[in-house]
């Protein structure tokens, strides 16, 4: 005869308690960690590499970068530029999880580190259902994409803490109706931090590189 | 969205459970779904037949329970469900709102033969 078990327990269960871990290893050594996320082609790598420029030399920085593919673009360009980098290949998966995190941090100096960003795979969907254990989720929109990116893609847009609005040097030559985008934002996630940054002419990484330095848990 | 790691924690969860029960096969998996949580059902599914067999688990039938999404409005405080999309606060019209359930996925029990 058939007994009903009760269990009640998180699908992602494991996946939360996975990144609670890294939250505290990456607190211990005092590494402020962000989790960057947005579609393919939006700018991810650029604004790494933008970021890497305003805060250097001065604050040590370590990188993640999450591909589905075997290629080492990202991770070179951004080693290129002398920063820790190590890349995560997930073999086609759709977005990081806790676990892939907590490998590749053994592969990072933690205690030189003040600033961790975690470059997640391209994808405005699933990577949003993971956290990774940072301490701060934000997601880059391109003008490019259009302007009704968050009535679209919801899930995404509910789940972080900064906004980075890219490509605004592009905006003369698009239909992007701004207004429009930012109901749509503020519908799902009142009151965010908007930050516009063009990572061609670098106007806004200033505004963007001053909210990182803010958060920084320790001194150089 | 990414319908086979999750299915691969479905399993992970059912199979703990059913050890400790000391269960012979697991029969039924009780799934509730939240309303703005991205799962594909039928996914699922085509996944779940392929990882549990030869397991437990293996002819198990997966039930989802859907539901709707918790919205608190940030204006008047009012808290109401949506089924679909995002709604405003039907009593004041307000888009200030906040989602404060609705997103998430858990495995609510299993039917276990021993």
């Amino acid at each position: 005869m058939s007994i009903r078990v009760p269990i009640v327990e998180k699908i992602l269960h494991a996946n939360e308690q996975m990144a609670s871990v890294n939250r505290s290893r990456l607190d211990a050594n005092g590494v402020f960690a962000i989790n960057l996320m947005a579609a393919p082609g939006a700018g991810k790598t650029s604004l790494i590499l933008k970021t890497i420029q305003a805060l250097t030399p001065g604050i040590p920085i370590g990188v993640i970068e999450g591909d589905t593919a075997p290629v080492t673009i990202d991770a070179d360009k951004v080693a290129a530029v002398g920063m820790p980098a190590v890349q995560i290949n997930t073999g086609g998966d759709c977005h990081l999880d806790a676990s892939m995190i907590h490998t590749a941090l053994d592969a990072l100096p933690l205690k030189d580190i003040q600033l961790l960003i975690i470059e997640n795979v391209g994808n405005l969907i699933c990577p949003a259902a993971f956290d990774l254990g940072s301490h701060a989720n934000v997601l880059i929109s391109a003008v490019t994409e259009g302007d009704d990116k968050p009535y679209k893609y919801p899930n995404i847009y509910r789940g972080i803490d900064v906004l980075i609005l890219n490509k605004i040097d592009l905006l003369p030559y698009i239909q992007f109706n701004e207004a429009y985008f930012r109901q749509g934002v503020e519908i799902l996630n009142p009151n965010i931090t908007i930050i516009p940054v063009s990572c061609q002419t670098g106007e806004g990484i200033q505004t963007w590189a001053d909210w990182l330095r803010s958060r920084l848990m320790k001194d150089g | 969205m990414h319908e086979l790691s999750v299915t691969e924690n479905i399993l992970e969860i059912a199979l703990k459970h059913a050890r400790v029960a000391e269960a012979t096969r697991v029969t039924d998996i009780h799934l509730v779904i939240g309303r703005l949580s991205s799962i594909i059902d039928d996914s699922v599914q085509f996944y779940w037949d392929i990882i549990s067999k030869d397991t437990l688990c293996a002819q198990s039938r997966l039930h989802f329970r859907r539901v709707p999404a918790r919205i608190l409005c940030l204006n008047c405080s009012e808290e109401y469900d949506i089924n679909t999309e995002l709604t405003p606060c039907p009593k004041c019209a307000s888009y200030k709102i906040k989602v404060i359930a609705g997103d998430d996925f858990w495995l609510e029990s299993i039917e276990i033969e021993k």
